[in-house]
């Protein structure tokens, strides 16, 4: 590995870093304006100014806040999440389980949607502009432009209702044998696989495309190349960089866009878990789930950054 | 009943037959199927419970910071979880008496303040231990602690001592209250050894279930309890299960697709559409809980009675239980009670007048539109239901401005602020409780401002009173005063509405609360 790229890559981990850091004091500022706060929203109809101002010195609310906003970043860095004032549990304990249910969830869409979306592009690319390139573009477009509940209750009615293929509702436990696991979060996979699929599908049709007129490729038409070894020896390589930073945004939405999904599939994951905790306004809770979610995010989209520049030789040697 | 048709629902009760058959084989023999259907659930009764097997329920009102401590348990899914593992002191029956449970015998003084329990033998916790008196005391005395946030410590203040010798259980109230027994039955007052003071949360109880999982918000697991004291009558199946579903469309769904056994709160609007699947029955039944429009009676304009009286006779009860419940409930008659209470007594229904309006109206001497406050967390429908509530008022020339409020701090800022609003009650036990909770001067919940001393001295009086005759006449001449002088409109009593799968067998309705009173898994079997 040459300098220039570790250096390349030690800037993006250290942007990435410095771009968390200033999410979490967006998200700490975030809940703070929520209207109400967080003891009355506690007590409820219960409140008596007593017992505010108790609750108030126990949570720490009469701190300033830049205070409690290093108070709680302090304990983050440590892997403290704090407790949730609703329950009285330990966030990082419970967030764990929810934590590894949606990445089960977002790999297993993430393995059909990939490929599938990759490989419906390069069909689609092979045979341009006739039937079969717009029968593909015309129905990922359409699974896309429908709301995500309106597949997941098609998806629902037809598979779970009138077929009884899988189950309707997806709940997965722990001790779960994996076969039963796989057939539950099998409609939730594919909702959420038709939800991505058209934005990755066209994008590798578009960057593949774009590439397909340049002379490099016209020489290997003329060498005689058929016209899928074209597109996989000589297009798709270098078409791989903006087709990897939508991938990734698309996994990353995977992660972290599926609240609805879960909710319509009642699928123990993040996005239930947040929007329970965001109904009790339990701000702890919904910090560190925010903060999460931001993570996963800015990596995700470091990794495609990387892989971007891995996968370039014009940006892994600069002149 | 013809011979032929009883020896269908035998065979189906047997198993040898399908449910489905069955109907057709009705259909022919000229039979309507809801009769049909009713042949046959009296035919599983008689068949008797089957064991074995595991019975789910997919249930809304279930959240990830739910916990198992019975004081902190509100909503639906620890509702009936709760019922399945946990033993009560004293139950109501589905025909409204007291069910003795673990309390064996409960008596009282003749003034109704000191009140005796006598401790039922050979109950078993989970945890192998015996039930004690001791037990008992322990979790009455936590119940009655600010500390433990209980849902039960608004009545449990009324006990002023607890004590425990023997057998026996002796409570001393500070007011007589001939309710007594039916505050026990409160779902809050779960038994726990020593009261659950050691861990709260614990899940042990004496109740048909061990807790076998337990992750809030998603999925709770109940295994039968084999030192059960009551297994005849209870804990029939294997192994329950609680599946938390709040969305309404995939609770719908996973009943039809036969991943769970028994749902709750079915939409009234798509109840005619559930209905036509085949093998799911629907469950609706009466239960306490009402929509109602409440007026300040200590302000103005409504502190007048004509005023009152005519905006009482200008609402369309009948429309507005077909339109916005679509039938699913009961005309409401102005006074919170109903049938599902101990000791109702029928008033003559107040019916949609608009002469009569009028004529209240002109002798109120108002003047100009009253402005009515709704929102669609009031109830649901309760926007569409000041709207017809406009128009029917319109007809009895009153004029009503329907102004919209926002869901967010419609209970804070709106509801017992606001002197006329639409709101809901859950209802309460007993009519003793109602009472005391919304129409006592001194309740902080008196939404209506019904301020009256001498209907103060009624409620205290009722509740010291031991004659059951005495009592229920009583309640009769509350139940007047607030019809005819209260600043309540009360259109509508809500119904519960449930729906079983396929297989279930042992529902009976309960009028307390939703799925036989959290009764369902306990009680219910799957059929062969």
């Amino acid at each position: 590995m040459s300098s220039p790229i570790v250096k390349l890559v030690a800037q993006r981990v250290a942007l990435g870093i410095l771009l968390l850091l200033a999410v979490s004091v967006l998200i700490f500022a975030g809940t703070q304006i929520l209207p109400g706060d967080v003891a009355q929203a506690i007590l409820g109809q219960s409140a008596t100014p007593e017992s505010l101002a108790n609750l108030r010195e126990q949570l720490g609310l009469n701190q300033p806040a830049y205070l409690r906003y290093f108070h709680w970043l302090g304990g983050v860095l440590t892997g403290d999440l704090g407790t949730a004032m609703s329950s009285g549990q330990d966030i990082a304990t419970s967030i764990k389980d929810r934590l590894w249910n949606t990445l089960f969830l977002a790999f297993w869409a993430a393995i059909v949607a990939v490929p599938l979306a990759i490989i419906l592009g390069l069909i689609a690319v092979r045979y341009r502009n006739g039937w079969v390139d717009k029968l593909i573009s015309g129905v990922a477009l359409a699974s896309t432009s429908f709301p995500e509940f309106f597949i997941g209750y098609v998806l629902v009615f037809y598979f779970a209702v009138q077929h009884q293929w899988f189950p309707a509702i997806s709940t997965v436990y722990e001790g779960m044998p994996f076969g039963e696991r796989m057939q539950a979060i099998a409609l939730p996979a594919a909702a959420l696989t038709l939800v991505v699929l058209a934005h990755m599908m066209r994008m590798t049709r578009a960057a593949i495309l774009n590439v397909m007129q340049s002379a490099y490729v016209e020489t290997a038409e003329l060498k005689g190349l058929s016209a899928f070894a074209v597109i996989r020896k000589h297009a798709f390589p270098n078409a791989i960089a903006p087709i990897i930073n939508v991938v990734m945004l698309n996994l990353a939405y995977l992660v972290v866009g599926v609240v609805v999904v879960e909710v319509i599939f009642v699928y123990p994951g993040m996005g239930q878990y947040l929007v329970d905790h965001v109904t009790k306004r339990d701000v702890p809770v919904v910090q560190a789930v925010g903060l999460i979610f931001a993570a996963v995010y800015i990596s995700l989209n470091i990794i495609a950054d990387i892989a971007a520049i891995v996968a370039n030789p014009r940006l892994r040697h600069p002149k | 009943m013809s011979n032929e048709l009883d020896y269908l629902s035998r065979r189906v009760a047997a198993g040898k037959l399908s449910r489905r058959d069955f109907l057709g084989r009705a259909a022919a023999l000229g039979i309507s199927a809801p009769f049909a259907n009713s042949l046959l659930s009296s035919a599983a009764r008689a068949a008797g419970p089957v064991k074995g097997g595991t019975l789910k329920a997919g249930l809304v009102g279930g959240e990830s910071t739910n916990s198992l401590d019975p004081a902190l348990m509100m909503t639906q899914v620890p509702f009936a979880f709760g019922k399945c593992w946990g033993e009560m002191i004293v139950e109501l029956s589905p025909d409204g008496k007291l069910e003795n449970r673990i309390a064996e015998e409960i008596g009282s003084s003749d003034d109704a303040k000191v009140w005796t329990l006598k401790i039922r033998d050979g109950v078993e916790f989970h945890n192998g231990k015996t039930v004690t008196a001791e037990d008992v005391a322990a979790t009455l005395e936590r119940h009655s602690d600010e500390k433990s946030k209980s849902g039960a410590l608004g009545y449990m203040k009324g006990i002023e001592s607890i004590k425990a010798s023997g057998k026996e259980v002796v409570l001393t109230l500070k007011e007589a209250n001939a309710d007594l027994p039916y505050l026990l039955s409160d779902y809050h007052l779960i038994v726990q050894p020593n009261g659950g003071k050691d861990k709260p949360d614990a899940g042990i109880s004496a109740g048909p279930y061990v807790v076998k999982t337990n992750e809030p918000g998603v999925r709770h697991v109940g295994e039968r309890f084999a030192n059960y004291w009551q297994g005849d009558k209870m804990g029939h199946a294997d192994q329950i299960e609680v599946v938390v579903i709040n969305d309404a469309t995939a609770r719908t769904a996973a009943l039809q697709g036969g991943q769970v056994n028994m749902i709750n709160r079915v939409e009234p609007k798509i109840v005619d559409l559930i209905k036509r699947v085949p093998g799911v029955t629907i469950r609706n039944h009466a239960g306490p809980g009402h929509y109602v429009f409440i007026m300040h009676c200590n302000t103005a304009p409504f502190d007048n009675n004509d005023l009152r009286m005519a905006l009482k006779l200008a609402i369309d009860r009948e429309e507005m239980l077909n339109k916005v419940l679509r039938g699913y409930g009961s005309l409401g008659n102005d006074f919170p009670i109903n049938a599902a209470y101990p000791l109702f007594t029928e008033i003559e229904q107040r019916k949609y007048d608009p002469d009569k309006a009028k004529f209240h109206y002109k002798k109120s001497g108002h003047d100009g539109s009253v402005l009515l406050r709704t929102s669609d967390v009031a109830f649901p429908g309760a926007v569409d239901a000041a709207q017809l509530y406009q128009q029917s008022a319109a007809k009895a020339g009153i004029k009503l401005e329907i102004k919209r409020e926002p869901g967010d701090g419609y209970w804070n800022e709106v509801w017992n602020k606001q002197p006329f609003c639409a709101s809901y009650w859950g209802g309460r036990s007993t009519q003793d409780q109602m009472y005391s909770t919304a129409y006592l001067s001194t309740a902080d919940w008196n939404d209506t401002r019904f301020k009256r001393p001498d209907f103060d001295k009624m409620v205290l009086a009722a509740r010291a009173e031991l004659d059951e005759a005495k009592r229920k006449a009583m309640y009769h001449d509350m139940a007047v005063m607030v019809r005819d002088e209260g600043g309540l409109i009360l259109p509508m009593f809500n119904q519960f509405i449930d729906a079983t799968g396929a297989k279930v067998g042992g529902w009976v309705d309960d009028p307390h609360q939703e799925l036989m009173n959290g009764y369902a898994l306990a009680k219910c079997w799957l059929e062969a």
